[in-house]
């Protein structure tokens, strides 16, 4: 049986930019983060966002922890309208949707312990104190942590960055959440630890049965955690389906780019050129129609005039009118 | 590399840390050396100072001991025209000064602070009121200001401090407020707001600490801003009658034309003091600033 | 084998820190052949980043070249006068850094700042500058209309590509570029990586590139060297590297890194631990404390980096059991099986 816990129906978060002066020169006033958007997540379901930088998959991220709040449409976590909730429904949200943060040198307040850090959310829900000493103990041993005592008393410089991103990782598992959003949890650590760091999210999600959304740049990352993988460029989603057959068979020209850009650590890899040239255009001023059309190889008069909505292909949804070709 | 010397500490114990004195520059440390000084005679004055300041004096013989010259009578720096101790005058002026000094320095730090920390934090029309008030703040011209609340309203010290503190929190909360908004979208911020953490909780747990060196700064500076000010003022007149302090010393010597008759003794003692103190004030603050940001002073 | 372009021979760049030192490249050697791109891979404070910049000789005020040889072009340039060495750089080396924005001057149009150099470096004329300007950004693919541009109306990847054209400006013989892609997306990576190669192709440059990404390395490397705290570890060519590697740590970095070309998502294995203090480094190999094949001897002894199989060079060991290690090394279990 799949029930929804996350439901997005054209979502909008559109951020007010500029001034009068820039209105006057008919400058646009708004930068689209998110625009658009429908994504239903059902319990245990994980899914990862791909995208270049400035694609919105962060401000998905942040809508959905309610760092953000939407502009248009809805987002709904177990029915509830994220961006309405206050008081005590406020306060259960923030114990049931939690965020793995980027830069763990950031996410943890240099002048607190690991103990106080991890307490934090304890006291903020109010679990009883007794309790405490044992929540903590299991839930470092659960990131991986062993020797609880080892760390508890230490302060975040005198963690390597593996260490530290665990702790991030136990803040938000210690109020044992059913919705975890990581945003690019491993970009910041060195390769030789990423892998550790990538096992233990993916363990723990298995192990308590989280719904997770997983936001990265990189394809093979993605891959390794996520058997769903979202394709976003600009605020919209443009391709939605198996992590597998998009690598292997993308539909849509970005996802096709996509995959074709990443490098692999072989020698015989292909060197051919891409498909599409240059960068994202400015998110202030998309193109019409297609946000992705003056990039794309398949663009054609249609694509100006009319925006393509993802629509099923088999097991994915894809934005482009021209997806079967 | 991330500050080493962070300990566990507790709440008082985390203000001092973050309060470190600026003793490794000597301009700085010479400041520190006269306030030292200048806050022991402020305490001690009664100890200090031979006679009540306000007192009049008379002579062995019964005179009034108007116009001494230092040394005569055992009266150390001479005294007024109204037979008052000048040597006691500057001693209970320092108490006046420290007094001044250090309740607008506080109400200055503090209203800044507090301003720049809803504004930066809260945004929005919080944000707007508030730095629109500043922006009000910053558009009165200060002397006047206090002038006219000091004139209109009972003279006395207080009046003084409280119309000082209405105009000068206005750079302490802009500068509060930019340094909120950077803090606001730090990372561990953030995640204190998606752990439940209430606003309050993050104002006071994540965010002040690193702002209180700040305003330890800005408050600083306002010391020696308080104690020229209180100068200016008691030497216009518009002084609290009853309390003595170096302005009014000023102002005492110049109505009695001390000027006019060579009566160094009077009016450079108050002068020097107050010059003494206020650039000490300044030269910690300068200190300081180098702690806080040592790129600026390069 | 093409000709030796530099040669850098046992490199020690040392950085002061309190009292102590840190001694961030330690007796590091390897060669550049003319015209390859040789790749600098390691984790970061394995001192890649420092060995380039002390190639261009610009470190940072509290570090200090320790002894060693860097034989360029029949010159020595750790014994270079500064002034020699400023003749040198721009003309026969130059640089491209990770962020672009900090090789351009936010205030001067990237016409102006391009046309200084040729002038200032080349001692080309004012037209000729101009002339040589546009030749530059057709090379590396912008309109040379943007030249009239200022930085910041650049997007990051255009602005990588005006770094590599003023590091190409004064046609040097060797290009070190740090991390020059990393701050880029996928796609703009690629297509900036592309053009590297295809100039280093077109005009026989040598390029030394920093990067912590094997795949990176993969993509555009002929040669690799593994630097592991301070230490060259492992130096062939790449396809060796990936598919023969002799270190267990290059063998272990390959487990940990995901690869979209393989059939299933597999298994990623970290190396557990982190790299050693460089302000007291163990004595013997530093990679021990991490290294599942870690014997007495590595405990003890520094092993030293050596010729183990043609043009093959590593510093461990246990190099000749290779063979055997690398068929262990691939169960993730070897590896501590940490999760």
């Amino acid at each position: 049986m799949t029930v929804p816990l996350i439901q997005m129906e054209n979502a909008q978060l559109h951020y007010k930019i500029g001034n009068a002066i820039s209105a006057m020169m008919g400058l646009p006033a708004t930068v689209k983060a998110v625009d658009g958007v429908n994504l239903t997540l059902n319990k245990g379901e994980s899914v990862g966002l791909l995208g270049e930088s400035g694609c919105g998959k962060t401000s998905m991220g942040r809508i959905l922890v309610r760092l953000e709040e939407i502009t248009g449409g809805s987002a709904q976590f177990d029915g509830q309208e994220i961006k309405d909730l206050s008081g005590d429904a406020l306060q259960a949200f923030r114990s049931r949707s939690q965020m793995i943060f980027q830069n763990p040198f950031d996410a943890v307040n240099p002048r607190y312990s690991i103990r106080k850090t991890l307490e934090e959310p304890l006291a903020n829900a109010r679990i009883a104190q007794e309790e405490w000493q044992g929540r903590i103990v299991d839930v470092l041993e659960l990131v991986g942590l062993g020797d609880p005592t080892q760390f508890l008393e230490r302060f975040p410089h005198q963690l390597s960055g593996g260490q530290l991103q665990r702790v991030v990782m136990a803040r938000a598992l210690i109020l044992k959440p059913e919705f975890v959003v990581a945003d690019e949890p491993v970009s910041m650590l060195d390769v030789s630890v990423r892998a550790g760091v990538l096992n233990v999210f993916r363990d723990v999600r298995d192990r308590l049965g989280l719904t997770a959304i997983y936001i990265s740049h990189d394809l093979a990352l993605v891959r390794y955690v996520c058997d769903r993988t979202i394709v976003m460029y600009l605020g919209r989603i443009m391709e939605d389906g198996p992590t597998e057959d998009i690598v292997h068979a993308p539909l849509h020209p970005y996802s096709q780019a996509l995959v074709a850009a990443v490098p692999t650590p072989h020698v015989d890899q292909s060197h051919d050129p891409l498909p599409i040239g240059g960068g994202a255009p400015d998110p202030r001023n998309p193109p019409s129609g297609c946000v992705f059309r003056d990039r794309c190889p398949r663009a054609q008069a249609r694509c100006a005039e009319e925006i393509p909505l993802p629509r099923p292909i088999g097991t994915r949804r894809v934005a482009c009118h021209f997806a079967e070709e | 590399m991330p500050d080493t010397t962070i300990k566990a500490s507790s709440g008082v114990a985390r203000i001092f840390e973050a309060i470190k004195l600026p003793v490794g520059d000597p301009f700085a440390l010479a400041g520190l050396l006269i306030y030292a000084l200048f806050i022991v005679t402020a305490l001690a004055a009664p100890l200090i100072a031979p006679y009540d300041p306000t007192e009049i004096l008379y002579t062995a013989d019964y005179d009034l001991a108007s116009d001494l010259l230092p040394g005569q009578e055992g009266h150390i720096l001479g005294t007024t025209s109204l037979g008052r101790d000048i040597f006691s005058q500057i001693v209970w002026g320092a108490r006046s000064a420290l007094l001044v000094g250090f309740t607008a320095a506080f109400m200055v730090a503090f209203i800044g602070s507090v301003v720049g920390l809803l504004a930066g934090y809260f945004g929005g029309h919080v944000d707007a009121v508030l730095m629109r008030l500043a922006d009000v703040a910053f558009g009165i011209p200060f002397l006047p200001f206090v002038i006219v609340i000091s004139a209109f309203s009972e003279p006395s010290i207080w009046n003084t401090v409280i119309a000082m503190a209405l105009v000068l929190w206005r750079d302490t909360g802009r500068v509060i407020r930019s340094q909120v908004l950077s803090l606001r979208s730090r990372g561990y911020v953030e995640a204190a707001r998606v752990v439940g953490s209430s606003d309050l909780k993050i104002i006071l747990r994540h965010i002040t600490p690193n702002i209180l060196p700040l305003s330890f700064l800005y408050g600083s500076i306002a010391i020696g801003w308080a104690i020229l000010t209180e100068a200016s003022i008691s030497f216009l007149g518009f002084g609290d009658p009853d309390a003595i302090s170096w302005g009014f010393m000023l102002q005492d010597a110049f109505a009695s034309q001390a000027l006019a008759r060579q009566a160094y003794h009077w009016f450079i003692p108050p002068g020097l003091a107050i010059i003494l103190v206020v650039s000490a004030g300044f030269f910690i603050s300068r200190g300081y600033e180098n702690l806080l940001f040592p790129k600026l002073g390069r | 084998m093409a000709e030796t372009l530099l040669s850098i021979r046992d490199l020690s760049i040392a950085y002061e820190v309190g009292s102590k030192d840190v001694v961030a490249v330690s007796g590091a050697s390897f060669d550049v052949p003319q015209g390859t791109i040789v790749g600098l891979v390691g984790e970061s404070g394995c001192g890649k980043t420092t060995m380039a910049r002390a190639l261009t000789r610009v470190i940072a005020d509290n570090a200090r070249i320790d002894g060693g040889a860097m034989q360029f072009d029949g010159q020595d340039l750790a014994a270079l006068s500064e002034r020699d060495m400023n003749a040198l750089r721009w003309r026969d080396i130059s640089f491209i850094p990770q962020s672009a924005m900090n090789s351009l001057d936010p205030v001067y149009r990237v016409e102006y700042q391009i046309i200084e150099v040729l002038r200032d470096r080349g001692g080309m004329r004012k037209a000729q500058a101009r002339a040589r300007a546009v030749e530059l950004f057709e090379m590396v693919g912008i309109d040379p209309g943007r030249l009239r541009d200022f930085p910041h109306q650049f997007s990051g990847g255009m602005r990588q590509r005006a770094a590599i054209a003023l590091a190409l400006a004064l046609n040097p013989k060797l290009v070190v570029a740090d991390e020059p892609v990393t701050a880029l997306d996928v796609i703009i990576q690629r297509q900036i990586l592309d053009q590297l190669r295809g100039l280093q192709r077109e005009l026989g440059l040598s390029v030394i590139m920093v990067t912590h990404d094997i795949s990176v390395v993969a993509y555009i490397c002929d040669r690799t060297v593994v630097m592991y705290a301070g230490k060259v570890v492992e130096n062939c060519d790449t396809a060796t590297l990936l598919n023969e590697p002799l270190h267990p740590y290059s063998m272990g970095l390959k487990n940990a890194f995901p690869d979209l070309q393989s059939a299933g998502t597999g298994v990623l294995t970290p190396i557990a631990g982190s790299p050693p203090d460089l302000i007291d480094p163990p004595k013997g190999c530093r990679f021990a404390a991490r290294c599942p094949f870690a014997t007495d001897l590595c405990r003890n002894t520094e092993p030293a980096l050596t010729e183990a199989a043609p043009d093959h060079h590593v510093a461990c060991h246990r190099a000749s059991e290779a063979a055997v290690l690398r068929e262990t090394a691939k169960d993730p279990a070897t590896w501590g099986a940490v999760t």
